[in-house]
């Protein structure tokens, strides 16, 4: 029994281990060329930039906008990084080379799902000062950080699931914000209501729904994820 | 290459019977509606198309799963079949619906939880077909339209959820509160056994198409295997 247990703990450390491998693999290579990142937010800020001559943020509708520019924001610059991250493994050979490695394979999806969530989290933690700046509007709410870190992992769940499905096909480029939109529809809806919910200071029974489903979509989804990921990158 | 089975002209003929017999109920048997008038008659087909559009969806779900846990291309062609027939009912759905609500509702459409699930599962079919044209190995195709099918089908339910919460807290303004109650009407019972004819011919228009997509599948699949032959 206790050899058993001893057995089981080296096998999750060696497991631990190769996903924080392949994240710090990501960051450093990212530390270096910082294209992916670079790219991320500048096209973050492009889609501000649009939103307000599109639909004149005026401040009397800016409070009920905000989420909405927001995620709209987000979303499109994450399926750029998500597209991206894949392409940079697929092209240069070492999506393989990670396949070889006698790890899980799993370990290849969550590694991917930590460093694709670091990007997407530090493009939102530049976006929002600048934002709350350029719109002088307060952003800084505990909830709101909450929300996005909730949306944000159910994103990057199934968004690294489908990127790397893009990525092995011809039309890879423009496949993934039309395979990813769809069903992500769930998280993007919840997102803006809940942040909706806490900028506009809503008492938390009307939040909570909310919260419960970005919760069950994130668990559900990076589990279904990690069940048929093998399917995904099998040769 | 095999000939055309016979259950599935007995089924083919047996489906367009039931369908006249359909268009009579609906036509001549069942009553007008007193305040909606021909319109109402559009419900019928309406609900039938629905209905043949979940059996799809339900019929992909269970064969998107089958194939990843049997990894049989056969599974992969049923799938893609299901997939099909779904896309074109519900599109036919969408727009009747439409044609119903434009006089009833007074808009084209409202974003009411069940027209907005069917669209967005229109985009998600959509979307599986722009996948399969991606991809030229069948073997790859198929894993990935299985696990696309998986991702999807569970989104959908979590998308209608999503939005009848979204609905409660924010109330229609076409329709007055609650849009499922204007444009509803109390149905007399030949009313109703029209409605539940027009379900069981749907079925049976269903399964015959699903047939024929599927034997169609096989057929160029045979094709495929003997262009490689003349090809050596």
């Amino acid at each position: 029994m206790e050899v058993q247990t001893a057995v089981n703990r080296t096998q999750s450390n060696a497991y631990l281990k190769a996903v924080l491998a392949i994240v710090w693999k990501d960051l450093a290579a990212e530390l270096r060329s910082r294209e992916l990142l670079a790219a991320m937010l500048v096209f973050a800020l492009l889609v501000i930039l649009i939103f307000n001559f599109a639909i004149e943020l005026q401040p009397t509708l800016r409070s009920t906008i905000t989420p909405g520019v927001l995620w709209a924001t987000f979303s499109f610059a994450g399926t750029l990084g998500l597209n991206r991250s894949m392409a940079i493994e697929k092209d240069r050979g070492c999506l393989d080379g990670l396949l070889l490695a006698p790890v899980d394979r799993s370990a290849i999806y969550f590694g991917k799902l930590f460093s694709n969530l670091v990007f997407m989290l530090i493009v939102e933690v530049i976006v929002l000062p600048v934002y709350a700046v350029l719109y002088n509007t307060n952003l800084f709410n505990p909830g709101l950080l909450l929300v996005i870190l909730l949306g944000s992992i159910g994103y990057v769940a199934v968004g690294t699931l489908l990127s790397s499905m893009a990525v092995q096909a011809r039309t890879r480029d423009v496949l993934l914000p039309i395979m990813l939109f769809p069903v992500i529809l769930p998280v993007l809806l919840a997102a803006v209501k809940a942040s909706g919910g806490f900028l506009q200071q809503a008492p938390m029974n009307t939040i909570w729904p909310w919260l419960n489903i970005l919760i069950v979509y994130d668990v559900v989804f990076s589990a279904i994820a990690f069940m048929v990921f093998d399917f995904v990158v099998e040769e | 290459m095999s000939s055309q089975p016979k259950a599935l002209t007995f089924l083919t003929i047996l489906s367009a019977v039931l369908f006249l017999g359909a268009l009579w109920m609906v036509f001549l048997f069942a009553p007008l509606e007193a305040v909606m008038n021909y319109v109402q008659k559009i419900f019928y087909f309406h609900i039938a198309n629905a209905w043949v559009g979940m059996l799809g969806f339900l019929a992909a779900a269970v064969a998107g799963i089958l194939y990843l846990v049997k990894k049989d291309l056969k599974w992969d062609l049923v799938e893609l079949a299901a997939v099909e027939i779904s896309v074109v009912f519900f599109s036919i759905t969408i727009v009747s619906g439409s044609i119903w609500a434009r006089p009833t509702w007074g808009t084209w459409w409202t974003w009411d939880p069940r027209l907005t699930t069917a669209a967005i599962l229109e985009m998600i079919y959509l979307a599986y077909l722009l996948l399969r044209q991606g991809i030229e190995d069948p073997e790859r195709r198929a894993r990935f339209s299985a696990v696309y099918t998986l991702i999807g089908s569970l989104s959908v339910p979590l998308t209608f959820f999503s939005i009848i919460l979204w609905q409660t807290i924010h109330p229609e303004i076409i329709g007055g509160g609650n849009s499922g109650s204007v444009g509803s009407f109390g149905m007399t019972t030949p009313m109703l056994l029209t409605m539940f004819y027009c379900l069981f011919t749907f079925s049976f228009v269903f399964v015959t198409l699903f047939w024929y997509r599927i034997r169609l599948g096989r057929l160029s699949e045979q094709v495929e295997i003997l262009k490689l032959k003349v090809m050596e």
